[in-house]
């Protein structure tokens, strides 16, 4: 009887001793990550608050990088992030409107865009500027040249236009993700309601799913910003400029950018010392337009999949 | 019977009436949404044919073969009886030898592994089985917002800050080295490691916790003897999904490795990956020179192997997906 009686409790004292283990440990590990995440931006928040100042984002570099401001990089991040918006918002969307909407489930094209919007989402951000230089400037640039502007470079080269663009494709699959989601949680009702009273397939897509879906939408939308707003590897050799003399102002101009702005200040400076600051200065503004973004996108879509998981 | 009376003998055709013909506007914009929804099928093949085609003159041009031979890439120079393994394309007599490179990104792409995945298979088993739903809706995003850090920003502090560290704590010879290089990039895969085995824990019915739980095991016991062994193929498919996202990563790699083109294993050591060559160099060849192309085929090779990498994690990813119910 006694002996029975010690055996499981000595048992139960080791097992109940590994299973406090392995939550304490798979805790550490999420703590651990998200110190990695508190360390990273409290480091560029520390090392970039002090640099922060109107001028800094009002005024060109001056001083050969050590003084002045990133007024030209802010610019033409925007100018590049905006362009590659209006190109693959409505093509991701559209897409995604195609999945859910069009295609049957069995349908073999549909499942070939799936396979393909997860693998381009896979492709390495070098790769893409690989795909820039020898697809947009050395196949359509130099076309439409050929046509246009017989004997000139006008976009066989390195300008906005390509870089938005092969930052578009970059960032298709990230806006395909968000909305297909969104139109899935669209509940069948909603749309069945909309046939019965008479309207067409199209109008019940454009005036009862797309605005159920907006939300969702828009995280997509917010999270390609945030990417493409980041990437400097795709845009190394399709259009970026260390420095220039003027604003982008056409779709052929080559333009500055952020993270390209952080990429050589921290690898080509020869005095990393005295660039520092507007090292750290420039991190923490590229932080604030992609970080930010991203912060409010996934709150925005934790928040819309518990609603949904609530209401089902 | 005339042809004009069995016409009218006929019953009306149904589909007019009752089936409203689409306004061309809508039968326009539907055509377009079909058209643009193979943008992304396009975009992958766009990207095999001209990467490719750049590539192509490694293999065929006779120009290119002045400098170096596809096989040759792989094969060591010969100086004075001596077999050498080098990538020094810029240089009297050029050399490309790709596997200083190789053994340079599987080296950064090793250590990041090595960090990343205990890391973000511990925190997945916590968000899935130990933590409270609340726990979860704050950590589970909070860690996905370690994706939303540029990977340039991650690159800079790697090579302000844990170079630092790493220096002072194991005493490196290189200050920038492979060591530092794969922990910044684990920053990188932690969040696509982390979401991918998270998934793939929760897909795990709870019928089998149960059953486990029942027989009289703890909650540990259950997790790594039940739930683990049954989620493997998904923790496996993030790890195939981590190392390709780590072997592409370039802007971490290129800021934070060193970027010298030794051919040892040592992490202390200097390296240089196939993306950061491609990022460095490619800014100041000549269009269409032996250098150019070379470039061209390491990219090809590099999205080639990204791609089966790919294929093969989301294949497991999409079995996964569709037992959790999240895609039709």
């Amino acid at each position: 009887m006694t002996a029975a009686a010690t055996v499981p409790r000595r048992l139960v004292g080791s097992i109940r001793h590994g299973d406090r283990a392995l939550a304490t440990l798979s805790a550490a590990s999420v703590v651990i990550i998200l110190a990695m995440l508190v360390i990273v931006l409290g480091d560029v928040v520390r090392g970039g608050a002090g640099t922060l100042s109107w001028e800094f984002i009002s005024a060109s570099p001056t001083n050969g990088m050590t003084a002045g401001g990133v007024f030209p990089a802010i610019f033409g991040t925007v100018a590049m992030t905006l362009l590659m918006t209006v190109a693959a918002v409505p093509a991701g969307v559209a897409t995604a409107i195609y999945l859910t909407e069009f295609a049957s489930p069995q349908s073999r094209v549909a499942r070939l865009i799936r396979v393909s919007v997860a693998n381009l989402a896979g492709v390495p951000s070098i790769v893409f500027g690989l795909f820039g230089l020898g697809f947009f400037i050395a196949t359509v640039g130099k076309a439409i040249d050929t046509v246009a502007f017989p004997g000139q470079s006008v976009y066989a080269k390195p300008c906005l236009i390509w870089s938005s663009l092969t930052l578009a494709i970059l960032t298709l699959p990230v806006v395909v993700v968000a909305t297909e989601e969104a139109i899935l949680s669209v509940p069948r009702e909603l749309r069945e309601a909309s046939l019965a009273l008479g309207a067409t397939q199209m109008q019940t897509i454009l005036r009862v799913v797309l605005p159920e879906a907006l939300g969702g939408i828009m995280t997509g939308t917010i999270l390609a910003v945030s990417r493409g707003a980041g990437e400097v590897a795709p845009i190394l050799f399709t259009g970026v400029a260390y420095s220039l003399p003027y604003l982008p102002t056409h779709l052929n101009d080559q333009f500055m950018n952020l993270g390209y702005h952080v990429y050589v200040l921290a690898t080509q400076s020869p005095d990393v010392d005295r660039t520092k600051p507007q090292l750290y200065g420039t991190a923490l503004v590229l932080l604030f337009l992609t970080f930010l973004l991203n912060l409010v996108a996934i709150t925005i879509r934790s928040r819309t999949r518990r609603g949904s998981r609530a209401a089902r | 019977m005339s042809a004009a009376m069995s016409a009218a003998l006929a019953p009306p055709r149904p589909s007019r009436s009752l089936k409203r013909r689409p306004a061309l506007f809508e039968r326009v914009l539907e055509g377009a949404i079909r058209v643009v929804a193979l943008l992304s099928i396009a975009a992958i093949l766009l990207i095999f044919v001209f990467v490719g085609r750049e590539a192509l003159p490694v293999l065929t041009s006779a120009v290119v073969h002045r400098e170096v031979t596809f096989w040759g890439l792989f094969a060591p120079t010969h100086q004075g009886g001596e077999a050498l393994y080098m990538w020094q394309p810029v240089s009297e007599v050029p050399k490309y030898n790709v596997w200083p490179l190789v053994i340079g990104s599987l080296k950064i792409t090793l250590v990041s592994l090595v960090f990343a995945v205990p890391l973000s298979v511990g925190a997945a088993v916590f968000v899935s089985e130990y933590a409270s739903s609340r726990v979860r809706e704050i950590a589970k995003p909070a860690i996905e917002l370690l994706a939303g850090i540029p990977s340039v920003v991650v690159g800079f502090f790697a090579l302000i800050v844990m170079a630092t560290w790493v220096q002072t704590a194991f005493g490196t010879e290189h200050r920038l080295n492979a060591l530092v290089a794969g922990l910044g990039l684990s920053f990188a895969i932690c969040p696509i490691v982390f979401s991918v085995s998270e998934d793939a824990l929760r897909a795990v019915p709870r019928s089998y916790r149960e059953a486990a739980l029942a027989l009289g095991s703890t909650r540990a016991q259950a997790v790594m003897r039940v739930v683990l062994p049954a989620a493997a193929p998904g923790i496996a498919a993030s790890i195939v999904l981590g190392f390709g996202r780590a072997i592409g990563e370039t802007m971490i790699v290129v800021i934070a490795s060193g970027n010298a083109a030794l051919l040892d294993t040592s992490l202390g050591h200097s390296a240089r990956t196939i993306t950061a060559t491609i990022a460095q160099e490619l800014g100041e060849v000549v269009m269409g020179s032996a250098h150019y192309d070379v470039l061209f085929a390491l990219g090809a090779l590099l999205f080639i192997a990204t791609f089966i990498v790919n294929l093969a994690g989301e294949r497991i990813v999409h079995r996964i997906r569709r037992k959790l119910g999240t895609v039709a």
